[in-house]
């Protein structure tokens, strides 16, 4: 009636001898972080509510702004061939494409940074990991949103 | 000219009718610490109708093939929760589990629930989940004297959280939870569930705290509308959008 791939006798036998038993037991294997009474309580701030928000409402702008910049730069009017620094050069001249660029960097940045800060909240196991990375995030983040934005403002057709 | 086909088949659903038992394999992961810290997957073939649960399969096998089997049970009939456990990759109840749902010609893998410390078998340590529970305060909150006769309530503002009062507290929603899996501060889709019980309760005065809660860095803006907790739930609460009602009341609540 019954036939059983493996005994359970045969469990853990190194050689005929088991390193557990009754009172001397394997260590179970806990989740790297668990709610316990000490968790602490929440920072009653909105900040994650905010990120929440932010997240959605970029996610919409960002649709129009990427998509266009794709097509613009990749597909209309000869494609990809044409970009050289004569043609950003012309773009930026004009203020609108100025606040374009500038408004789909920032929003880019930060919504990938903050995409980014989710990631390593969820995976990072250990609180240094998860400290380091997301400190090494928002220097990259920061650097590149402010050096994206000298580059906007301080840009000059005539540099040679 | 028909009858020796009539025949056949009579005989043939004879047949069938004299045994309704199948052979069946249960694929069952098996931890026990005070033998071994390995955990292994042991295989049991049983004989078994398949309009009986996986529950009286696990029974069967505990009972007349291997004692050591361990697993959670109570009122054995969906209500109690205490045997939430991954069968065939899923999160489910043993005890609402049939067998012929899930394919028995293959072997049926049943294993404990993610993301919980397995103290043996199938049995988890549950006390980080109760934990969540627990910090949400599920219980009735009001101000002022206490009124003299019961807190009366429409049959509309009764319906309004009807769905979340069906919880039984098994964790399979908080255990199907990816963000579970990998950050077990999250208070996970039961707690949630249960906050919202009291929080569109119209008898109930605590709604802003569990909200304040709620807001926390492991609350609800750490769910992924993943609907894993939704296709687990043994009891069909639609809890993602539970937590996107949650979620609403809280922007509604600044804005």
């Amino acid at each position: 009636m019954s036939s059983e791939t493996s005994s359970a006798a045969a469990i853990g036998d190194v050689e005929g001898v088991s390193l557990y038993d009754v009172d001397h037991p394997a260590p179970v294997i806990e989740p790297p972080r668990k709610r316990t009474g000490k968790t602490p309580k929440g920072s009653r701030t909105n900040f994650e509510m905010y990120a929440w928000l932010f997240m959605r409402l970029s996610g919409i702008v960002l649709v129009v702004l990427v998509l266009g910049h794709l097509l613009i730069q990749l597909v209309l009017d000869g494609g990809v061939s044409k970009i050289g620094f004569a043609f950003v050069a012309g773009r930026w001249a004009s203020p609108f494409w100025q606040a374009w660029d500038l408004i789909m960097l920032w929003l880019a940045m930060l919504h990938g940074g903050n995409g980014l800060r989710t990631v390593i909240n969820d995976y990072a196991e250990r609180d240094n990991t998860r400290f380091w990375l997301k400190m090494l995030l928002y220097t990259a983040t920061v650097f590149t949103v402010l050096l994206g934005t000298l580059v906007i403002f301080t840009f000059d057709p005539n540099i040679r | 000219m028909a009858t020796p086909t009539l025949d056949k088949t009579d005989k043939a659903e004879a047949g069938f009718a004299d045994s309704p038992f199948i052979t069946a394999t249960f694929r069952i992961r098996r931890f026990n610490p005070e033998v071994s810290d390995e955990v292994q997957w042991q295989d049991f073939q049983i004989e078994i109708d398949p309009k009986e649960r996986v529950l009286d399969a696990l029974h069967k096998i505990k009972w007349e093939l291997d004692g050591t089997l361990t697993f959670r049970r109570s009122c054995a009939h969906g209500i109690c929760g205490s045997d939430a456990m991954r069968i065939n990759g899923k999160n489910r109840l043993a005890c609402k589990t049939l067998i012929k749902d899930i394919n028995p010609d293959k072997p049926i893998t049943v294993e404990a629930i993610k993301g919980l410390t397995v103290l043996k078998d199938l049995v988890v340590d549950m006390d980080p989940f109760f934990q969540a529970y627990h910090d949400v305060m599920p219980f009735l909150i009001t101000k002022g004297n206490e009124p003299t006769r019961e807190r009366l309530q429409s049959a509309e503002d009764r319906e309004r959280f009807d769905d979340t009062t069906k919880c039984i507290l098994c964790a399979a929603c908080t255990s199907s939870c990816p963000v579970f899996w990998n950050d077990g501060q999250y208070f996970g889709p039961a707690a949630i569930v249960n906050a919202h019980r009291f929080i569109f309760d119209s008898r109930d005065e605590g709604g802003e705290q569990r909200l304040e809660i709620l807001n926390d860095r492991d609350g609800v803006w750490r769910c992924r509308t993943t609907f894993n907790c939704t296709d687990a739930c043994p009891r069909g609460i639609e809890v993602t959008k539970a937590i996107q009602e949650v979620k609403r009341a809280l922007i509604t609540r600044r804005f």
